[in-house]
This record gives C-alpha cells, sequence and structure tokens, in this order.
C-alpha cells in the first residue's frame, strides 16, 4: 500500500519570482493578453504588477476604461468567428465596422465567462495584484489619480519603474 | 494509476496526488488532504469546498476562480485568504476534483 503523494504547490519556499507586464495598447483584444496571465500569475502566488502606459492607460481611465474597442483595420488575420472565412480587408474601414466588431468580441469574451476590461482589474487586485500609472502618459493624457482607478496604487515615472522591477520578469504587451 | 490510503480509505489518486474518482471523495478525506498542504479547514472552508463539488457534478469540469466568485458568490479576495497562495489548486485537491482546465 503507497503512501499517499502530497502535491507540492511550491508554496513553502520563499519564491522571489516577480512579473511585472507592461500594458501598453488600448484595443480590447490587446487589453486581455496582459490580464489573464497577470491572473494566472497571481493564481500561482506570484507578486505581480501591471503597468499602463501609452494607449494601455485607458485600461485605467474611468471614462475610457469600459469603452475599448477592437477594429479589423489592418489586421490580416480578421476572419468571421468560428469561422475560416476571411473578411475582404476594403471592409474594415467601413461606418459601424468597429462598432460590430467590438460587440462581437466583446459577446464571444462573455460567453466564455471572462470578465470586461475593469471587471476583470477589480479581480486582479482582489488576488493581490499592483497597478501602476506611468507618469509621461498621466502628463500627455492630462490626467491625475482622481481620472483613474481608485485602486491605482500611484503614478510613477520610469526611473520608478526600473527600481521597482529589479529581479522582475518583465512582459512588454 | 497509484493508490493510496487517506483517513482509512483506499482511493486512486494521479501522480500529484490528486483523487481521480469523484464518489471515493469523502469529508474525513478532504480534511486529510487539507491537513497535507497546511489548510485548517473552517465552516466556510466547507461551503466552498461542497460547492464546488455540486459545480462539478453538474458542469463536469472544475470551477475557476472566476466562476468559484460570480456563480458561487466566494470572492476572490477571500479564496485567497482561505486557501492562500495558489486557491484554485488547493481547493481542487481538497474536493477530490481536477484542477481547473479554463484559463480564467
Amino acid at each position: 500500500m503507497a503512501d499517499a503523494i502530497i502535491p507540492n504547490f511550491g508554496d513553502d519556499e520563499e519564491t522571489d519570482r516577480k512579473f511585472v507586464l507592461i500594458c501598453s495598447k488600448g484595443n480590447l483584444d490587446m487589453a486581455y493578453p496582459g490580464l489573464v496571465l497577470a491572473n494566472a500569475a497571481l493564481g500561482e502566488g506570484i507578486e505581480t504588477h501591471l503597468f499602463f502606459t501609452f494607449w494601455g492607460f485607458d485600461m485605467i481611465t474611468k471614462s475610457r476604461m469600459w469603452d475599448l474597442q477592437f477594429s479589423p483595420v489592418g489586421n490580416t488575420a480578421m476572419h468571421l468567428p468560428g469561422r475560416d472565412t476571411k473578411m475582404p480587408q476594403s471592409l474594415s474601414p467601413m461606418p459601424g465596422m468597429t462598432q460590430m466588431a467590438t460587440k462581437m468580441m466583446k459577446k464571444q469574451i462573455a460567453d466564455l465567462g471572462i470578465p470586461e476590461v475593469p471587471d476583470f482589474l477589480d479581480q486582479i487586485v482582489a488576488a493581490g495584484g499592483h497597478l501602476w500609472a506611468c507618469r509621461m502618459s498621466a502628463d500627455m493624457n492630462q490626467l491625475t489619480e482622481s481620472d483613474l482607478r481608485d485602486d491605482v496604487d500611484g503614478i510613477i515615472n520610469a526611473s520608478d519603474f526600473i527600481e521597482m522591477t529589479d529581479g522582475a520578469q518583465i512582459l512588454f504587451i | 494509476m497509484p493508490t493510496a490510503t487517506i483517513a482509512g480509505h483506499e482511493v486512486q489518486i494521479n501522480d500529484e496526488g490528486f483523487l481521480t474518482e469523484y464518489d471515493e471523495w469523502s469529508e474525513d478525506i478532504a480534511e486529510e488532504l487539507a491537513k497535507n498542504i497546511g489548510v485548517e479547514m473552517t465552516p466556510r472552508h466547507w461551503e466552498v469546498i461542497k460547492w464546488l463539488r455540486e459545480d462539478y457534478k453538474e458542469k463536469g469540469e472544475t470551477a475557476t476562480t472566476r466562476r468559484v466568485q460570480t456563480v458561487g458568490g466566494f470572492p476572490t479576495k477571500e479564496q485567497f485568504q482561505l486557501f492562500p497562495k495558489k486557491p484554485a489548486k488547493k481547493m481542487a485537491y481538497i474536493a477530490g476534483v481536477p484542477k481547473p482546465h479554463g484559463c480564467v
């Protein structure tokens, strides 16, 4: 009779693994990779930070965070959901196309039980994730802390970022 | 597939130590599994574990932490408090269901 195997969740050992994601895109489709990976890292007990810069700033700006969009313009990989049919590039800049594509993508995401961007960030913060905003982006957009989600840890500059990410694994999205 | 004796029951487990047969689970086994990974079961822990098992029975797959929050009603923050650091895997291990499949 064998002894029970006890899974090694690896959380007895102190780990200094630190994961930092730079979110630089404000398109709906490019917001998700960072959110999914941050959430997964937190679920593995890893210290996780998200740094929002340039267009990625929209993800944490209160007035914009619910309205990220997905546009088929310039995306040659764009095809109709679940099919191999490609959409002709000439159609993608037509009026209403971005709204339609956004609506369709939001539905696909919701159908998988995956939250909208602001709700997803709520979950990430609840799981212990940290949100940081880029100083230069804030200045360019003339935004202050009051324009951002209340749970943003702070607006930091490039040197602060370099200091903060000492020894971290960094992913630029 | 190895077998093991847990809380006096002979059960089938996989190579990570997770129970592989849903019906071989019992509360005394769960108690022992929790102890193995340093979790002390409280009434709230039991609520989560029992919900997870019910949901698995209904859906045929293990709920992700997202689903445990939105459908089960156990806030993310609390899941991390009850099952520190790796809630999804720890909940599944104690509940005798597979690790969750989904990304979110």
